[in-house]
């Protein structure tokens, strides 16, 4: 795929040769083509690759998914992933986990029987349970389609100023396409929740440098590509503070 | 007070042939109405929450110039795309997932051979795959899935169908009454419901939508999860806004030369739809607050 420039936002065009570099992590999994044009249109110079030496360099990791956790695992193993990503976690740099890209940062999953994940946050990754009726009518699972996402009301400040759902209404919808959802053991972690069912799951996270979400953002229409122009300005902060650490 | 359970989805589908949009009465007599990457970019402004293409010809003619189109629309809309009609092996299934589809739908190629959906769902995700049941009533009142538009028989009961390529790993099904598709004479409700009801996983219906209160009745009898529209809506945006495309000879526009709508069918927008429905007590998304300054 290579290096591809598109701007869109006006306030991008003038940094043109500084636009912060951004690695999809292309392991065969899921859409990484939606995610590559969500962060173009926010003017984000975007690279789709498993080479080692271009995550390390990027300003900011994104790591998609779409598909079994075990064959995802599997698959980073394989392309000897592991040991980079978690590198990539105990930097400065923010790294985003998307769908199953959110589900692979936990300890384990029970999808198929137990796998362990790359245990960068503490936690989970639990199944719907697909007998459950509500209101007289089963639960339908994988849960796709649109839901709202919701503050977490647990502390006085706004949990989401100064993060990617900056400027989001309280109640905003979002496209969820999932089966699995976290379950963090920190619940302070939790930036958003979500309610599928009579379950309240966990549909997005922070925890440092780390975010993630549950629902496709590059998929929700322009309150989901707001949460890109939020990541790009989050990204340029970052870069510009712990740009010079040589 | 009670949350969401399940929020509908409204979604468009798209009929191409070549490089137009085009609408059918049973699937017979196409009609050129447009561009389709125009229809898909107003249709996303305006509320859709999904896309659906379907290359109607590709499955009978083994044709497939989607990607283009494919290709366009994913670099302008921001919403979930799937798209079907003549995919038949993973390498086609990857191309147009590579242009910038996010799912995918099956319908013949999966009745060859079943094993396809396995395949799929292992490589791909669930998620990624959707199984489109063409059904037909039959004169003792069972259903039997049809492929290439309603035009060839299977031989299969649809439930039975449908309970196979949820247990080898579909991820969605959508169901196509091929008696109402075009007709603006209402969804089958009874076909809706019984689908909806015996898999575990989320029906779209189509076929048949001729007014909004058939949208409604779709979800609140059919039971259908979401609702894919198709004429109700093209025939309004073909009304209300002048088409100026140039017809690469391919199809018939008299339809769009005299402007004659389908008397059957009250054209709507998505928004009224949606307006309707959340009226009358479900679950979509709108209003669409703050969709325009985001």
């Amino acid at each position: 795929m290579g290096w591809s420039v598109d701007t869109h936002w006006p306030e991008w065009t003038m940094l043109e040769s500084g636009k912060p570099e951004v690695a999809i992590i292309d392991y065969g999994m899921g859409n990484l083509f939606s995610i590559k044009r969500a962060c173009e249109s926010v003017g984000l110079k975007v690279c789709t690759t498993f080479q080692k030496q271009e995550i390390l360099s990027a300003k900011a990791v994104i790591l998609p998914g779409v598909g079994a956790f075990g064959d995802a695992i599997d698959t980073l193993r394989k392309l000897d992933l592991i040991q980079v990503l978690q590198e990539v976690a105990l930097s400065t740099k923010p790294f985003i986990g998307i769908c199953l890209g959110m589900h692979l940062l936990m300890d384990e999953s029970q999808e198929f029987g137990s796998h362990k994940g790359l245990g960068i946050i503490k936690g989970c990754v639990i199944r719907f349970d697909n007998f459950q009726e509500v209101s007289g009518k089963r639960l339908k699972v994988p849960h796709v389609g649109w839901n709202r996402i919701y503050k977490k009301n647990n502390s006085n400040r706004d949990l989401w100023s100064n993060s990617i759902l900056e400027g989001l209404t309280d109640g905003e919808f979002m496209y969820f396409v999932h089966s699995f959802y976290v379950k963090p053991d920190d619940p302070k972690l939790i930036l958003s929740t979500s309610e599928y069912g009579n379950i309240e799951l966990c549909s997005s996270l922070q925890y440092r440098n780390i975010i993630a979400c549950q629902f496709h953002p590059e998929r929700s229409g322009l309150r989901g590509l707001h949460i890109y122009r939020n990541l790009a300005s989050i990204i340029l902060a970052r870069s510009n503070n712990f740009g010079g650490d040589k | 007070m009670p949350r969401t359970v399940n929020t509908i989805r409204i979604i468009p589908r798209l009929d191409i042939k070549g490089p137009n949009l085009v609408k059918g009465i049973h699937m017979e007599g196409l009609r050129v109405l447009g561009k389709p990457e125009r229809f898909a970019r107003y249709y996303y402004e305006n509320g859709a929450d999904e896309l659906i293409y379907v290359d109607v010809v590709a499955s009978l003619y083994g044709r497939n110039s989607l990607l283009d189109i494919i290709e366009k629309t994913s670099r302008e809309t921001f919403i979930p795309l799937t798209v079907g009609g003549g995919l038949r092996t993973i390498d086609d299934i990857k191309a147009v997932l590579r242009a910038g589809a996010d799912k995918v739908s099956l319908n013949t190629a999966a009745i060859q051979r079943p094993e396809l959906i396995q395949e799929v769902s292992r490589k791909f995700g669930s998620s990624t795959i959707l199984i489109s049941i063409e059904a037909i009533k039959m004169p003792d009142g069972s259903y039997e899935a049809y492929t290439d538009n309603g035009r060839e028989k299977t031989g299969m009961n649809v439930f039975d169908w449908a309970l196979r390529a949820v247990e080898l790993g579909a991820g969605e099904i959508m169901i196509t009454s091929i008696d109402r598709e075009g007709t603006g004479k209402g969804f089958d409700l009874e076909l809706t419901k019984k689908i909806s009801e015996s898999v575990p996983i989320p029906v779209i219906a189509h076929g048949g939508a001729g007014t909004i209160a058939h949208i409604y009745d779709v979800i609140n009898e059919g039971k259908a999860d979401s609702v894919s529209i198709a004429s109700i809506i093209h025939y309004n945006y073909v009304k209300e806004c002048e088409i100026e495309d140039d017809f690469s000879g391919e199809g018939n526009i008299e339809y769009l030369r005299n402007r004659s709508s389908f008397s059957r069918i009250h054209d709507t927008t998505i928004m009224k739809t949606k307006e309707y429905l959340t009226q009358h007590g479900l679950e979509c998304r709108y209003p669409l607050a703050g969709v325009d300054n985001a």
